[in-house]
């Protein structure tokens, strides 16, 4: 597998070292400008948070928009750790498993079916939203948590399977047919010899799918229900219908707190998402 | 009669394909339960998420949870400005027959393209039954008749035709006092851009301007012209709207660039922030500007503001309603039932409309509980000499299409300036809205 | 010569190495078939229909409503917004995150830091951040100015304040720059991953043949990028393409910023007209099979060869 950390810089001077580092951390304060925004209103009391002043450190530090935030946000927060958690776990282990056909165990037609399957990812959710929750409500399934984890796998299989088929393809084929050779079967192939390797692919999976299924919002408002709704939801029921005052400490202290987790993965589990790419994941 | 997506018989292979092991004995039963009333619970579906209308609604809830001990009150409120996203949601759920108890929406043309797929119950029977035709103004009971039935129950009453205005800039310009037709208006504007250096008229998302152009055009036309628009088979091509439509984009040069990037709230805030002259908005903003932070902004009527009719539309209450509907085959028809008694009754809506700043439906409010600008709204609204005019933005008079139609009008508009391309739009509206 | 019976068992036998793979793949492409193949199928069946509100029949207009909503003028305006985004969404973020990668692929201080930093927009949704981006480009004049003509202002860069997206013409060039700052990141990570799989050797080879370090680049380096450059532009382009959640979270639904995807949500659930949304979905999603079907082909073509 190729390496992670770059190769000595030779040739490259000191100077260029010290300007290279200058124009990348003008790009982190570049990126971070809407973060600053976020942060410092939300701990703005309410008086101060305004666009006018989106600029300036709040005069008085308070709490308040978060202790709102996180009591608007809890049970959306849980819904979503349910939803996110669980279906990114199934979707990894079904797009391991599909990949893992598709690239070492394929049958006649794998190609076209991998090609069907990409073609999955480009489906434009809001002309199907209805038949969509129709299908769900057939099943009994509508307003569920479980609908909605089954609704995220089914979409997310072309992506997953994208990911982990071109992983596997770097795989040299003389492990598997040592492997056939040894009498093993496919699910016993899949189990000694491709899941063992499967870290970094897993990883980008996780990473991709819990981040998408984290942030949606389009599936999570018209297949859910107010007790399995997640967290997207709640933010935008806190923007609220517009009769009264927009508290922008609330809102923007909300962003934050429902951002918080993908932060996280991405901070664990970032590396392995580096790696994964390298190994050619994603790569289409 | 509902109406399906996809064909039965595919969606039965779809559920068959899909379900596995998962039962299908949901799907077998028989869904026309008509005559159910389950009481047990009822899923109240709004988009009162906001402070304020959020409390109003808790008030009710309150109220009706005491009346009724043994009927769970789910809340099924989405956010989205007017109910864009409740309204998204309600559709899937309405054509999937998976209705809540009991929805809100506004009551006028909007419900029509409910009440053309029947996914609502007439509610001839309750308005009999609980006495209501006799406490609700007779203009606004025709006005939401549709086909000789009614379909919902309003709870309460908004004014759209209110201009806002700030007492000191006036006086700056050199204004006596707010201006009484559309072009003292646009003289005053004028005056506010020379004589000061405040916003003459301040401006919010393009959905404000819609809310600008009905008062423009009630302002411009005269009630009876204004009503006479929403008529089938009305006529927008006339030299009359020509004129309103000129003093509509005369008026539209005195706002602001940064209008499309202001929400309504800004938009009025400028006004008692003493950084804009007018504006004109529903009387929703009155709870904004005098309630009590955090939902409002403790600003005081007569001072830091003051209102009048939108220029031109004295003595007319261009309103609009929230009200609350029966779907057919609610599943808990009875729940549902109960509900609308509350909403229809006089303690629930005196409950819900001070929290609200709006007033209720009902002529036999308690007075007292409304005061300031609510007072004079309820004087004007119990009066039987005011005339009412639906306001076509809040959902009164047009229907979805029409509704969408004008407004992408309008947001054309905005962009090209062209007052004849306008006109055409409005004509394409009314023509192709099949209300 | 196979008797009969050999030549079954031997079908047989070959069939024992594939069935089983196509057996575990089954339920995944039974899914597919229905959530995205039959709702394809469903959603053209109505774009031919005349069902253009919600209690008419379906009947069968033929291709009608293709032609008709062109007529619309909503729609010209809308198509014409998504080329300007598209095109400066998918330039920006490759330039940017191609230069990033650059910047990084020596090696430098901190890296995994910048890495992350670059990267963690991915993770936000724009229902979050969709209102900051709303106060920072603000195109209120000096006088009144938000956000970041408001920070212009303070910084002495007066020159930069602009009307954002409320700018008649090329307004959805700047609400290219929320889309940027969302994926930059990753592109960033994909040319990153892509400089680092070109092998040291091959970088030592050329230098010991007289080459500058930017001739390196030049001729050894960057050709071998062209896979991710291809990658990352039809991921880019088709994400461009279906545009939503950060146009409605920024501006909500109003003209000035149409996008088919927008214009689809109106058409069905606004106006009601079942229709005309599915007409606007099957040109979505034509446009992204253009864009994308060849690419699909080409890549698994090349990988049989490789």
């Amino acid at each position: 597998m190729t390496v992670l950390k770059a190769p000595a810089p030779g040739g490259t001077s000191r100077a260029g070292q010290a300007a290279k580092l200058a124009v990348l951390l003008a790009f982190v304060l570049l990126f971070l400008i809407p973060v600053y925004v976020l942060v410092v209103t939300s701990f703005k009391p309410l008086n101060e948070a305004d666009p006018s002043s989106a600029w300036s450190l709040p005069k008085h530090w308070s709490v308040s928009g978060w202790t709102t935030a996180w009591n608007d946000l809890r049970a959306g927060l849980a819904n979503s750790v349910k939803i996110a958690v669980t279906g990114s776990i199934i979707s990894a282990v079904l797009g391991s498993l599909n990949g893992y056909v598709l690239s070492k165990w394929r049958f006649p037609g794998a190609d076209a079916v991998f090609t069907a399957f990409l073609f999955g990812m480009f489906i434009p959710y809001q002309a199907v939203m209805i038949p969509l929750a129709g299908l769900l409500t057939d099943i009994e399934l509508s307003g569920t948590i479980r609908g909605l984890i089954i609704a995220h796998v089914v979409y997310g299989i072309p992506i997953c399977t994208l990911i982990f088929r071109n992983y596997y393809v770097t795989i040299p084929e003389e492990l598997i047919e040592a492997a056939r050779v040894d009498g093993a079967g496919m699910l016993r192939t899949y189990w000694s010899v491709i899941l063992p390797v499967s870290g970094p692919a897993f990883a980008v999976t996780l990473i991709w799918q819990f981040t998408s299924m984290w942030n949606d919002f389009l599936f999570a408002v018209f297949l859910g229900a107010p007790d399995s709704w997640p967290v997207t939801v709640m933010l935008n029921n806190t923007a609220g219908s517009g009769a009264v005052a927009v508290q922008y400490n609330v809102q923007m202290a909300s962003a934050l707190l429902a951002s918080l987790p993908t932060l996280l993965v991405y901070l664990l589990l970032g590396r392995f998402f580096m790696r994964g790419l390298m190994a050619g994941a994603l790569k289409g | 009669m509902r109406v399906r997506v996809l064909g039965h018989r595919t969606r039965v292979l779809a559920a068959a394909a899909m379900a596995g092991a998962l039962a299908l004995s949901g799907c077998g039963a028989n869904e026309d339960q008509n005559s159910n009333n389950d009481k047990s619970e009822v899923e109240v579906f709004s988009w009162w998420t906001g402070p304020g209308e959020a409390d109003g609604l808790k008030a009710m809830q309150a109220d009706f949870e005491k009346k009724n001990p043994g009927t769970k009150f789910t809340n099924a409120a989405i956010a989205g400005g007017s109910g864009t996203q409740a309204k998204a949601v309600l559709a899937s759920r309405l054509q999937n027959n998976k209705p809540p108890d009991s929805f809100q929406g506004h009551a006028g043309a909007e419900l029509i393209d409910y009440i053309k797929a029947g996914q609502i119950e007439p509610l001839d029977d309750f308005y009999d039954e609980n006495g209501l035709k006799s406490v609700y103004p007779k203009q606004l009971l025709d006005q939401i008749t549709y086909k000789g039935h009614i379909y919902s129950v309003p709870v309460n009453i908004h004014r759209s035709n209110v201009l806002w205005y700030n007492p000191k800039i006036l006086k700056d310009a050199g204004l006596d006092g707010p201006p009484k037709s559309i072009p003292e208006f646009i003289d005053a504007l004028k005056a506010v851009k020379d004589k000061t250096d405040k916003v003459p008229l301040s401006l919010g998302a393009q959905w404000t301007a819609d809310h600008l152009l009905e008062n423009v055009l009630l302002g411009s036309l005269g009630t009876d012209a204004y009503n006479a628009l929403w008529e089938p088979g009305a006529d927008w091509n006339t030299p009359a709207v020509t004129k309103a439509l000129n003093e509509f984009g005369e008026i539209m040069k005195y706002t602001t660039l940064e209008a499309a990037s202001t929400d309504w709230q800004g938009a009025a805030k400028a006004v008692v922030d003493g950084k804009a002259a007018f504006n004109i908005m529903g009387d929703w903003a009155y709870g904004y500007f005098v309630g009590d932070a955090p939902n409002g902004l403790g600003k005081k009527l007569g001072e830091d503001f003051d209102w009048a009719p939108a220029p031109g539309t004295e003595g007319t209450y261009m309103w609009l309603s929230d009200s609350f509907t029966l779907p057919k085959n609610a599943p808990h028809r009875g729940g549902a039932l109960a509900w609308l008694k509350e909403v229809s009754s006089k303690e629930g809506q005196d409950l819900f409309n001070p929290k609200k700043g709006s007033i209720p439906a009902r002529t036999d409010a308690d007075k007292k509980l409304y005061t300031g600008y609510l007072k004079s709204a309820l004087d004007e609204w119990t009066n039987p000499n005011t005339k009412l005019a639906g306001s076509f933005w809040h959902g009164v008079t047009a229907n979805n299409k029409w509704h969408t139609d004008i407004d992408t009008a309008v947001g054309l508009f905005l962009q090209n300036r062209d007052v004849s391309k306008l006109q055409q739009g409005l004509v394409n509206a009314a023509k192709n809205s099949g209300q | 010569m196979k008797t009969e019976d050999e030549k079954t068992t031997g079908r047989l036998r070959r069939s024992r190495t594939w069935l089983p793979g196509l057996l575990l793949i089954s339920p995944s492409i039974i899914a597919i078939g229905l959530f995205v193949y039959g709702l394809i199928f469903w959603n053209t069946r109505v774009a031919l229909s005349g069902k253009h509100d919600e209690v008419s029949e379906y009947g069968f207009d033929k291709g009608k409503n293709f032609v008709d909503l062109w007529d619309q003028p909503s729609w010209p305006g809308a198509v014409e917004n998504a080329l300007l985004f598209t095109v400066v969404f998918v330039g920006g973020a490759l330039l940017l995150g191609a230069f990033l990668a650059f910047l990084m692929d020596k090696g430098i201080r901190g890296e995994a830091a910048f890495r992350t930093i670059y990267l963690f927009p991915m993770a936000v949704s724009f229902i979050a951040t969709g209102v900051v981006w709303r106060w920072l480009m603000n195109p209120a004049p000096p006088e009144r100015a938000v956000g970041l003509n408001q920070l212009f202002d303070k910084l002495s860069l007066d020159a930069l304040a602009n009307n954002w997206w409320q700018n008649q013409d090329w307004g959805m060039a700047a609400m290219a720059l929320p889309a940027i700052w969302q994926m930059s990141g990753y592109v960033m990570a994909l040319y990153l991953a892509g400089f680092r799989g070109v092998p040291e050797d091959l970088r030592e080879a050329a230098r010991v043949d007289g080459a500058s370090e930017w001739q390196v680049y030049r001729y050894v380096v960057f050709p071998q990028l062209r896979p991710v450059t291809l990658s990352a532009l039809i991921i880019l382009g088709h994400i461009s393409l279906k545009v939503f959640d950060l146009i409605m979270a920024i501006a909500g639904k109003q003209i000035i910023t149409y996008v088919p995807a927008v214009a689809a949500y109106v058409e069905i659930f606004d106006r009601h007209d079942p229709a005309n949304g599915a007409t606007i979905a099957t040109y979505m999603l034509v446009a992204v099979a253009v864009l994308v079907i060849p690419y699909l082909v080409w890549s698994v073509r090349t990988e049989r060869t490789r």
